[in-house]
């Protein structure tokens, strides 16, 4: 069933439609600001971005951060919003469900072929970002580490590429089930991806409001950009380590819901 | 092979299947009949553990259902209302993604079955464009194929002439009856009593979601006493029939009488030239009306 549901993502052009967005947006940033040289200052645009004229490496970086402001989360939320109310919606639900695949099995495999899309477009994202600042920024073999602190070496870089594409990864699972949840609730793929995308606007919403600063931690957007931390020196891990718990929380509870959901639902779609 | 006791489900306060009883016995081609919104694909949906029923307990195949789901649902095909697809995919292909997708199947024999059940249900000739450009009549036809991909020892299927043409409905119906005599069991529901008429062995009729009558056909079909005489000699027939003629309208009689050889031996040795002479059978429509009308007034 797993690789049932692997082929059914690999053959929908969409899947390739939103990486390409995923990749061009970027791409189209680090043509403008390597073109023109003129970077943000510190402080302002997206993080790190103003840090990339002097070391390309660390444009993989910008553009995990550039994506994950609304299009990484969007198409990962189409992605896991369509999985299930998309077969309920196109009928192919109920005789997936009477061939018989278990509705738990049906899950977990819905689930698999989510977190191997979340994983291919954040590596992707990350990938062509190390491509296009190698060949439009000049990257000398040390990198120094944002605010100050001593400069990262080559290996670092690299570690710290990964970590932050991980970092991102499991961020991105978050959203994949909040959205999975809804999808077993809707026949209507849109209405799960919208649900999704209305919380997530709600949580960056609160984010910004120094009144709402009690549940700010909660927030399941709150340590979405934390990665940055990654390319401090040392790495300041604390925000790091709270974004992550914060994620696994939720991903447990939220996929336990959907569970929860599915396996006593009537499916009269 | 299928029994349900007490068989209820309910939407709230809405009852949408009552106390249901419904017994298929191994070898039957079922006709579960019933106008639409009576209750026949909440039914079947929770025989095939779509739906979880509010009371009431369902064996399929001598299994508990939904808990025995894993082991009955193997060796059952169905289709479900209509037919449904990935419809970017070619038929084959939809057909050996769902074959893949469950339990019990080896990928040896994967394209061999799959061309098999497309020959059964006529299409082994299609080309390989998506299903989307296909007919009603063909997703219907590839809806049959994936019901019968693993040769499935019991059958359901709901309003499967939906969509088809009357040579479609004519083949799905030889089709059937192929199957049938080659063991397979049926469950077939359908709102078009007259269709199934010829088909079926037993029928369960569902008004309301509550079973009104359930018994075979031919008991249900039997003749009804009535003889139906039509002759341009009236005035000597009614002399001959004497006080069995039960009415008269022109030049039709209808002559109480469970055997119609002696009327018309009756009336042909009295000279009278019988045009048409019918033993009355009820259909299954005014069979199903008189059974909804006396629980209407019961």
């Amino acid at each position: 069933m797993i690789l049932v549901e692997l082929q059914i993502l690999l053959r929908r052009p969409r899947t390739w439609v939103s990486l390409g967005i995923l990749v061009a947006l970027p791409t189209l940033i680090a043509v403008f600001v390597s073109s023109t040289g003129i970077a943000p200052r510190p402080g302002q645009g997206p993080a790190l971005l103003s840090e990339v004229l002097s070391n390309g490496t660390l444009f993989a970086a910008v553009a995990l951060v550039i994506d994950m402001v609304l299009l990484l989360p969007l198409s990962v939320l189409v992605v896991a919003g369509d999985s299930v109310a998309g077969e309920a919606a196109s009928g192919t639900l109920r005789y997936l469900l009477v061939r018989p695949v278990s509705r738990s099995k049906l899950l977990v495999a819905k689930l698999s072929a989510i977190f191997t899309y979340v994983l291919v477009a954040v590596v992707t994202v990350a990938a062509s970002g190390l491509i296009v600042g190698g060949l439009l920024f000049h990257s000398n073999g040390q990198i120094t580490s944002i605010s100050g602190g001593p400069p990262i070496s080559q290996q670092g870089t690299a570690l710290r590429i990964v970590l932050a594409v991980l970092y991102v990864g499991v961020s991105m699972l978050g959203v994949a089930s909040f959205a999975l949840l809804l999808s077993t609730l809707t026949d209507a793929p849109l209405a799960a991806a919208l649900g999704g995308f209305a919380a997530l606007v709600a949580s960056t919403s609160l984010d910004t409001l120094d009144a709402a600063g009690s549940v700010r931690p909660y927030l399941p957007t709150h340590y979405w950009l934390s990665f940055v931390d990654l390319f401090r020196n040392p790495i300041l891990w604390r925000d790091i380590e709270r974004g992550l718990l914060l994620q696994v929380v939720l991903v447990l509870v939220l996929l336990g819901a959907a569970w929860a959901m599915f396996t006593t639902k009537d499916i009269t779609s | 092979m299928i029994t349900t006791q007490g068989l209820t489900k309910r939407y709230g306060r809405l009852t949408v299947v009552d106390s249901l009883d419904l017994r298929v016995e191994e070898g039957d081609i079922y006709g579960f009949l019933g106008p639409n919104g009576s209750g026949k694909s909440t039914t079947v949906r929770m025989l095939l553990g779509l739906v979880f029923p509010s009371a009431g307990r369902m064996e399929l195949l001598g299994e508990r259902m939904p808990h025995g789901a894993a082991k009955t649902l193997p060796h059952v095909g169905a289709l479900i209302e209509n037919p449904a697809f990935w419809n970017r995919m070619s038929g084959r292909r939809n057909l050996q993604m769902l074959d893949a997708a469950g339990p019990g199947t080896t990928r040896g024999d994967r394209r061999e079955r799959v061309e098999e059940v497309l020959r059964e249900v006529g299409m082994d000739t299609v080309d390989d464009r998506a299903v989307k450009a296909y007919s009603l009549g063909m997703k219907q036809r590839l809806g049959l194929a994936a019901a019968l991909l693993r040769t499935p020892r019991l059958l359901v299927l709901d309003e499967p002439t939906n969509g088809l043409d009357p040579a479609g409905v004519r083949e799905m119906r030889d089709l059937l009856g192929k199957l049938n005599a080659a063991g397979t069991t049926v469950l077939l529901s359908s709102h078009q009593l007259g269709e199934v008429q010829s088909l079926c062995t037993r029928v369960g009729m569902v008004s309301h979601g509550r079973m009104v009558v359930q018994d075979s056909v031919a008991s249900l079909r039997r003749p009804t006493g009535k003889v139906h005489v039509v002759t341009s000699d009236v005035n000597t027939a009614v002399a001959v029939l004497g006080r069995s003629l039960i009415s008269r309208v022109d030049e039709q009689l209808t002559v109480a009488s469970s055997e119609p050889e002696r009327v018309n031996q009756t009336l042909v040795s009295a000279g009278v030239r019988v045009r048409e002479l019918v033993e009355e059978r009820r259909t299954l429509e005014e069979v199903f009306l008189a059974s909804t009308e006396s629980s209407v007034f019961a």
